[in-house]
């Protein structure tokens, strides 16, 4: 039986189609990256997962049970951090673990709390407001914020697609440490097959849109821990990349659409030289009072 | 020294702020140049539009005599100022002679009950000022009181918003002069306890001011609310925040420096408001002294009216300021806000 399970699942816009027939099934513990373009519907289907937004048609279930809507259960680490920048690093945590577990005494939530801004390691910028953070620490509150309500499955879309190389891949790795360490069940989108290959047990393409669904998963055998740099050399993943990344260029080629345009000359004539150079306005062909016969 | 420029910077005093920055040897030439652009250039304004009303003073003639230059309206400030000292001396002698009245009478006829008198004495200058003030501060914490919870909910709830709409077309232009008498009628129809607490021309000079300062705050809130980010609605969803603790966590912080926009607009539209309400009402304050004084039509009038005059800016400009360093202090985006 598997843990999240998406099937059937279409969403439209108005009357334009952003997902079609997507059929998904996650178990416990598994890592999956689903690699698409920009802007073809990617953040709508973590909206769905997420249950932030409900699909037209077809079913998502999470350990069986019917995803009706947003809940602490399916962690959400949004694309732009979504820090409240009234609070401060210690408070956005608090805020979601006070709501979490209510029952808790007050200890017990600060512990928590503190337990998990060290494991981003930010106790030192713990006062802090999200202003004062670099986009790095901010993504790293928002996932420390995620991972302390501690749901069931972990969604990521698009974390790291705001911040610079370096501190992307730095952030990578702690991803793939969070997973080694607590055997979550994680579903990242993502632009990079590089970013996706690295993390995930399997890839999954997206087409595109209008009307895009899921293309066939890759399963990704690379052992882990994946050292960025080996794997660079590693036959294996130059064979993985190869083939999404044709993949994914694929869909676009399909998509190309020649345009044809009528080129419509200016209207205007050619001055006659001949003719004294006084002050005269130029001729045009609508304005002359002649019929212009096509012979063929 | 930090904490002074922080501070001077919270207060609006930003005319100040090379001043510190000279004291700390921070590049001169440059400083020298911001206080002659912060600070001379409006000097010079305030010294051209004196000579310009001097002269103005010295050419035209009116009714009640010669209109008073600057310095006839300075010398009226300060004869409002010993009047106002004068008649809080005669109040303390009075109530001097009023404890040596109720020794004697105890003393002599300890049967019969003594009856405790207070100070009849016209209000001065300074005691309008406060009325004023008192005035309009209760009209705009009533405005406010219902202004900011209103437009959270028009803000959060379309329904309520298009319902609201037409009420807040139609009532928002609507002058004080209009209001003033409908106000007047249900007060003293409907205010009339044994023993008040506030005098009933207070109550309707300060419900007319709630009445016409209501409208800022409550535009300005329901678009701050609707403007949330749909992020932080989204973090609220997410953690199934309660109704309560999505208001406080999340809409009130994020909608807060628009909220204090509204208030500051509310503060200022309640300062002209009651100016205009007390004079048509006679309702104690500036504007009743305004009006008094042109009743009485002595050869003083028009420098006590030019005195109220800048004293009313003098006084809106304050709130204003003070309002703007509340806004600062307690948004979490202060930049945004000039």
């Amino acid at each position: 039986m598997s843990f999240l399970r998406l099937s059937g699942v279409s969403k439209k816009h108005g009357r334009q189609s952003i997902l079609r027939d997507i059929d998904l099934s996650v178990s416990e513990g598994e890592f999956v990256a689903i690699v698409g373009y920009s802007g073809q519907g990617k953040t709508t289907l973590m909206s769905l997962i997420a249950g932030l937004a409900r699909p037209d048609e077809g079913s998502i279930t999470l350990e069986g049970n019917p995803v009706t809507g947003p809940g602490p259960e399916r962690g959400l680490v949004f694309q732009n951090y979504s820090l409240l920048p009234w609070l401060s690093v210690r408070e956005n945590i608090a805020l979601a673990v006070d709501t979490v577990f209510p029952a808790w005494s007050a200890a017990e939530r600060d512990a928590h709390v503190d337990k998990y801004i060290a494991m981003v390691k930010l106790s030192h910028a713990a006062d802090r407001r999200p202003r004062q953070l670099s986009g790095g620490m901010r993504q790293r509150v928002s996932v420390a914020r995620t991972l302390a309500m501690q749901p069931r499955i972990l969604l990521l879309d698009e974390p790291l697609s705001a911040l610079d190389a370096l501190t992307r891949a730095k952030l990578q790795d702690e991803f793939a440490d969070i997973h080694r360490t607590t055997g979550a069940t994680v579903v990242l989108i993502t632009n990079s097959v590089d970013e996706a290959l690295l993390l995930a047990d399997r890839v999954i393409p997206l087409t595109l849109g209008p009307g895009a669904t899921l293309a066939a998963p890759v399963a990704v055998d690379l052992p882990r821990p994946r050292d960025r740099l080996a794997l660079n050399h590693d036959p294996r993943f130059k064979r993985l990349r190869a083939d999404i990344t044709a993949t994914l260029l694929g869909f676009n080629a399909a998509r190309t659409t020649t345009l044809t345009r009528k080129l419509v000359l200016p209207d205007i004539l050619p001055e006659d030289l001949d003719q004294p150079r006084v002050n005269r306005p130029p001729r045009r062909l609508s304005e002359e009072k002649r019929e212009i016969v096509s012979v063929s | 020294m930090t904490a002074l420029l922080k501070t001077c910077d919270a207060l609006g005093f930003t005319w100040f702020i090379p001043f510190i920055r000279l004291a700390r040897r921070e590049n001169p030439n440059e400083q020298f140049r911001q206080i002659l652009v912060n600070l001379g250039v409006p000097l010079l304004a305030v010294l051209l539009f004196l000579g310009a009303w001097s002269w103005v003073a010295r050419n035209v003639e009116v009714s009640f005599g010669a209109i008073p230059g600057p310095v006839a309206v300075w010398q009226e400030a300060g004869n409002l100022w010993k009047d106002h000292v004068a008649e809080r001396d005669k109040e303390k002698a009075f109530y001097v002679r009023q404890a040596e009245r109720k020794a004697a009478h105890v003393t002599k006829t300890p049967d019969k009950p003594w009856v405790e008198r207070t100070y009849a004495g016209k209000p001065t200058f300074i005691d309008q000022i406060f009325t004023s003030l008192k005035t309009v501060f209760a009209g705009f914490l009533v405005a406010s009181l219902i202004a900011v919870p209103v437009g959270i909910l028009c803000g959060l709830s379309n329904v309520i918003n298009i319902a609201c709409t037409p009420f807040i077309q139609i009532f928002k232009p609507v002058s004080p002069l209009a209001w003033l008498p409908i106000v007047m009628i249900l007060v003293s129809a409907l205010y009339n306890p044994t023993d008040p607490w506030f005098e009933k021309s207070f109550i309707s000079s300060a419900l007319t001011v709630a009445l016409c300062s209501l409208w800022p705050t409550l535009i300005n809130t329901s678009l701050g609310v609707a403007q949330i980010d749909n992020d932080y609605l989204n973090v609220a969803r997410v953690l199934r925040l309660g109704w309560w603790k999505k208001i406080t966590k999340i809409v009130l912080p994020s909608a807060l420096p628009l909220i204090f926009t509204g208030l500051r607009l509310s503060l200022g539209v309640g300062w002209m408001v009651l100016i205009a309400a007390e004079m048509l009402a006679q309702n104690p304050g500036l504007g009743k002294f305004v009006w008094d004084m042109f009743q009485n039509g002595s050869s003083q009038t028009l420098a006590q009216i030019m005195v109220a005059v800048f004293t009313i800016g003098f006084v809106g400009f304050a709130l204003d300021r003070a309002m703007m360093s509340l806004q600062r202090a307690v948004s979490f985006d202060a930049n945004s806000i000039r």
